[in-house]
């Protein structure tokens, strides 16, 4: 099942675009094994997501942990702390 | 109940009088207006440049509205959020919060610039007078801003 993937902010620069779609392969099932799957596909990956910890995840526009699962969403962005206001 | 993301300047006053034209029912509008702070010294900028996620952005401030509409008996409230590159001085964001008595407006303004300041997916990048753009880091004390609403029950 083809996914959209959003990057933004610094990590959208980091990864060198704003968004691809990827087929996620079957044992990618939670967010945090998508970012360890995403962190082999290139070193601009591995420099953007080198912080896990500090990269915030929503699936379906809807903020998440990074333990969950992935629950066939069918968008998926990554970001740093959000700096509205 | 509406939120806006948009490029365009806002009018505080305007922007009130649509809210509450013709409304018997409100006796307090509070309203907040945060503008782009230009610093100073090593610190000084010369633009703000605010990225979105949109529909997310929009889908996430109707939350927090919504929630505010939960925990007080808002009658009337509106979000507006800029986007694109401002420069200092110029305004960022506009709260506006309308109730029958004044602690529900007050009270409901503050959690709604606590929670769209955590959780709206907005991130600025300031143009430094060197020349260096920098992405804003995210600060502690927003976090816990938003976080001392958790403890706080509505005061119904």
């Amino acid at each position: 099942m083809p996914v959209k993937i959003l990057y933004f902010a610094w990590v959208r620069e980091k990864i060198g675009k704003a968004e691809e779609i990827l087929d996620l392969p079957a044992n990618v099932t939670t967010v945090a094994e998508l970012m360890v799957w995403l962190k082999g596909r290139g070193p601009e990956y591995a420099e953007a997501f080198a912080q896990g910890d500090v990269i915030r995840v929503a699936l379906d526009r809807n903020h998440v942990k990074s333990t969950a699962p992935l629950s066939g969403a069918r968008e998926i962005a990554f970001f740093p702390p959000v700096t509205g206001g | 109940m509406t939120v806006r993301v948009e490029r365009e300047d806002f009018d505080v006053g305007a922007e009130v009088a649509r809210l509450t034209v013709g409304r018997s029912d409100i006796g307090a509008i509070v309203t907040f207006s945060g503008t782009v702070r230009g610093g100073s010294g090593a610190d000084a900028i010369t633009a703000m440049t605010l990225e979105h996620y949109p529909g997310m952005t929009e889908a996430e401030l109707a939350r927090v509205e919504a929630e505010a509409g939960k925990r007080w008996p808002l009658k009337a409230s509106l979000i507006v959020h800029r986007i694109g590159t401002l420069k200092p001085g110029e305004n960022i964001v506009l709260v506006v919060t309308a109730s029958a008595h004044r602690q529900a407006a007050f009270a409901a303004a503050e959690f709604l610039m606590d929670y769209l300041k955590t959780r709206a997916p907005f991130w600025k990048k300031e143009m430094r007078a060197d020349g260096q753009a920098r992405w804003v880091a995210a600060r502690e004390c927003d976090r816990e801003a938003a976080g001392r609403w958790e403890e706080i029950s509505p005061p119904r």
